[in-house]
C-alpha cells in the first residue's frame, strides 16, 4: 500500500487544486501561475529528453511549442470558433475533441522535429545547436508571413473552445487539462526512458559509435526521441494558446527556447525529477520577483546610493534570474540534481512509489 | 534434404572477404584483401602500426563502405548496410580503446546491446503491455545469466567507469557476446593489460571460443597471445597482405620480420 502513496498524494493534490479553483478558494492569478508551472514542466522535461538524456545540444525547443500552439489554435477555431464561419462541430463534443486537438497539434510538432532530427544523423554539438536555432527562426518567420492566420499580428479566437467547455460545466477546465497533460508528459517520458528501448537514447549520449555497433539503430532512436520531445512541447504550446487565448509567433522566439534551456540546465542534465523541480522553482521565482516591493527591498542599498534610480521589477527580474543561473552554474555546474533522480539522492523515497 | 541443408550452413564461411580495397583520398588503406573464415576458427590479424588492421575491422562492421570488393557475412553481402544491421547479421566487436557506456550500470550495458531483437517499440514501452513485460523479463534474465557466466554478477549495479581496467575489457567482450554473434572481432583485447591480465585474457578468449560456439578474429600486438590462441595468422603491411600461415611459419617469415624490424641492409 505504501508504494502507492506518491500516486495517491498526487491525485489528492490535483483534486484539491481543482476543487479549490472551482469554489474560488484560489484566485485566477494563482491558477495562472499553477498552469504556467505545468506548461513549464512539460517544456523542461521534454527538452531534457534531447539535451539531457541524448546529450544533443538543441536550443530551438520553442519552435515545436509554436507549431503545436498554432495547429491546435487553428483547429480549435475551425471546430468551435466563429472566426472562420460557423463551428464545424457541435459544442457538446468539445470535451472529447479538445484533447484530440491538442494531440494533433503535438503530432504535427513531432513531424516538424524532423527538420532537426534528420540533420542530427550527421552533426552534433554546436552545429546541431545552430541548426535548431535556424529551425526556430524558420518556423516563426513562416508563421509571421501567413496572413490568413494573422501573421505577425497573432491569432485569437481559441477562447470560444474554453467557453464551450464552461457552458457544459462551469469549472476550471484549463487547469484540469494542464494537470492532465503534465501528468501524461511525465508518465510517457518516465516509461520511455526507463525501458531498454529508451535506454538506447542514453547509449547514444555516452558513446554513439558503441551504440551503433551494439545494434542500436541510432538514426531511428534519434528520430523517435526528437519526435516525443517535440510532440510533448507541441501539446504544451496548445495548452498555452488556449490559456492565454492569443498566440503570436514572437512569443515562441529564442527567448522562450532559452527559458526551457535554463530550466533543463538548472535541474540537471538527464534528471527527470530535476527538470520538474527546476520548472517549479524557475516559474515560482519569476512570479515572486514580479513583486515591486520585494525588488525595492532587495535593491535598497543601491537606491540609497543612487536615489534617482527607480528600478522596475519587470526589468530587474531579468537581471536577477540570469544572475542566479550564473551563480548556480559556478557552484553547482551539474545543476540541482546532476544526472541523478530524486530517489537516488534520497533512497528512502523509493518505499513510497512504484513506477511500472 | 534436411541434413544436407545443415551441413551446407555448417560449411559456409562465417565471413568471406573478396578483393577488398579501401581508399581514403589518395591513401590506399587496404588493398586487395581476401579472407575466408570457416565456423569455429580462431584467426589472427597482425601488422605494424598503421597497416590497416582496424580499417579492415571497420569495413567488416559496416563503419566504412568499401571502395572495391565485397564482404559476405554468413553469405549475405553487407554492402550498404549500416553497422547495427551488420551486428544483427551476427558480427560483434570490441574496440581498441574500451567503449562501454560509462554512466549506465553494467547490467544495462548488456541489456541495451539486445536492441536488434527487442521485439517491441515505443508504444509497447509506454503502455507496458504484456509483450513489453515478457520481453523485458527475458532480456533481464539473459543479461543476468551472462554476467553470472562471466563472473561479473557482483558488479551488476556498478558503473563500468568504476571497474578495474581488466574487468572493463572483460565486460566489453561480454557485452559483444550478449548479441549472440557468430563472428567476434577483437580489436587488440590485450592493449593496456599487464602480464597477469594478459594470461587471464588468453584463458578467457579460449574459454569463450569453446563455450559460445563463435568464430573469433582478432587483432593483437602481443605475439605471445597470438601464438597461444590462433591457428592461423594473416599479416598485413601498408594495406597489403604480406604473409599468412600458422604461428610458426609467421614467426620465421622473412617478409614479416622485415616489416616489423626493418631491413638489415639499411
Amino acid at each position: 500500500m505504501k508504494k502507492y502513496s506518491l500516486n495517491v498524494l498526487l491525485v489528492v493534490f490535483a483534486v484539491g487544486l481543482l476543487v479549490a479553483a472551482h469554489f474560488r478558494f484560489i484566485d485566477s492569478y494563482i491558477q495562472i501561475v499553477v498552469m504556467t508551472i505545468g506548461i513549464n514542466i512539460m517544456m523542461s522535461t521534454s527538452l531534457n529528453l534531447v539535451n539531457g538524456n541524448m546529450g544533443e545540444f538543441t536550443c530551438g525547443h520553442a519552435a515545436f511549442m509554436c507549431v503545436g500552439a498554432y495547429i491546435s489554435s487553428v483547429l480549435s477555431v475551425f471546430c468551435f470558433g466563429t472566426k472562420f464561419g460557423d463551428p464545424l462541430l457541435p459544442a457538446a463534443s468539445v470535451l472529447i475533441v479538445f484533447p484530440l486537438i491538442l494531440l494533433i497539434g503535438g503530432a504535427v510538432a513531432a513531424v516538424s522535429s524532423l527538420l532537426v532530427s534528420v540533420p542530427s544523423f550527421k552533426t552534433r554539438d554546436d552545429y546541431l545547436a545552430i541548426i535548431s536555432i535556424a529551425v526556430n527562426y524558420m518556423i516563426i518567420s513562416a508563421l509571421e508571413n501567413m496572413d490568413f492566420i494573422g501573421g505577425s499580428r497573432g491569432f485569437q479566437g481559441m477562447k470560444d473552445t474554453v467557453w464551450a467547455m464552461i457552458d457544459i460545466f462551469d469549472g476550471p477546465w484549463m487547469l484540469f487539462w494542464v494537470i492532465f497533460f503534465t501528468t501524461l508528459t511525465v508518465w510517457v517520458i518516465r516509461r520511455f526512458i526507463t525501458s531498454t528501448y529508451g535506454k538506447g537514447v542514453n547509449a547514444i549520449c555516452q558513446d554513439e559509435t558503441a551504440a551503433e555497433i551494439m545494434s542500436v539503430n541510432t538514426n531511428k532512436i534519434k528520430i523517435i526521441n526528437f519526435m516525443i520531445a517535440a510532440g510533448l512541447a507541441g501539446c504544451a504550446g496548445g495548452l498555452y494558446a488556449h490559456i492565454i487565448g492569443y498566440v503570436n509567433p514572437q512569443s515562441f522566439n529564442i527567448l522562450k527556447s532559452t527559458e526551457a534551456l535554463v530550466m533543463v540546465y538548472l535541474g540537471g542534465m538527464g534528471s527527470l525529477s530535476g527538470a520538474i523541480i527546476s520548472a517549479i522553482l524557475f516559474t515560482g521565482l519569476l512570479e515572486v520577483l514580479r513583486s515591486q516591493a520585494l525588488i525595492d527591498g532587495l535593491l535598497s542599498p543601491f537606491t540609497l546610493v543612487f536615489p534617482d534610480w527607480e528600478p522596475s521589477a519587470g526589468v530587474i527580474k531579468w537581471v536577477m534570474i540570469p544572475l542566479l543561473l550564473v551563480i548556480v552554474m559556478q557552484f553547482r555546474p551539474e545543476g540541482i540534481m546532476g544526472n541523478r533522480e530524486l530517489s537516488d539522492v534520497f533512497p528512502w523515497l523509493k518505499k513510497f512509489y512504484r513506477f511500472k | 534434404m534436411m541434413t544436407e541443408l545443415v551441413t551446407e550452413t555448417e560449411s559456409t564461411p562465417v565471413l568471406e572477404i573478396r578483393g577488398l580495397t579501401q581508399r581514403f583520398g589518395g591513401l590506399t588503406a587496404v588493398k586487395d584483401f581476401n579472407v575466408k573464415l570457416t565456423p569455429g576458427e580462431m584467426t589472427g590479424l597482425i601488422g605494424p602500426n598503421g597497416a590497416g588492421k582496424t580499417t579492415v575491422f571497420n569495413l567488416v562492421s559496416g563503419f566504412y563502405q568499401p571502395t572495391e570488393g565485397e564482404i559476405l557475412v554468413n553469405s549475405v553481402a553487407t554492402a550498404g548496410l549500416r553497422p547495427h544491421k551488420v551486428t544483427a547479421l551476427g558480427v560483434a566487436r570490441t574496440f581498441q580503446n574500451i567503449r562501454l557506456w560509462n554512466d549506465m550500470t553494467v547490467l544495462d550495458n548488456i541489456r541495451v546491446a539486445q536492441h536488434y531483437r527487442l521485439g517491441y517499440g515505443f508504444f509497447h514501452a509506454v503502455l507496458r503491455n504484456r509483450r513489453y513485460k515478457t520481453r523485458e523479463a527475458e532480456i533481464a534474465k539473459e543479461a543476468a545469466d551472462l554476467l553470472d557466466v562471466f563472473d561479473l554478477k557482483r558488479y551488476a549495479e556498478e558503473l563500468p567507469k568504476n571497474l578495474p581496467y581488466g574487468t572493463q575489457r572483460k565486460l566489453e567482450i561480454a557485452r559483444a557476446l550478449s548479441s549472440h554473434p557468430r563472428l567476434l572481432l577483437l580489436d587488440e583485447p590485450a592493449a593496456g593489460l599487464n602480464s597477469a591480465d594478459v594470461k587471464e585474457l588468453i584463458r578467457l578468449v579460449r574459454w569463450i571460443h569453446e563455450t559460445f560456439d563463435v568464430t573469433i578474429w582478432m587483432i593483437e600486438h602481443h605475439m605471445d597471445v597470438m601464438m597461444e590462441l590462433c591457428n592461423h595468422i594473416k599479416v598485413i603491411d601498408f594495406g597489403e597482405t604480406i604473409a599468412e600461415g600458422n604461428p610458426q611459419q609467421i614467426r620465421n617469415n622473412q617478409a614479416v620480420i622485415t616489416a616489423y624490424l626493418g631491413d638489415e641492409n639499411i
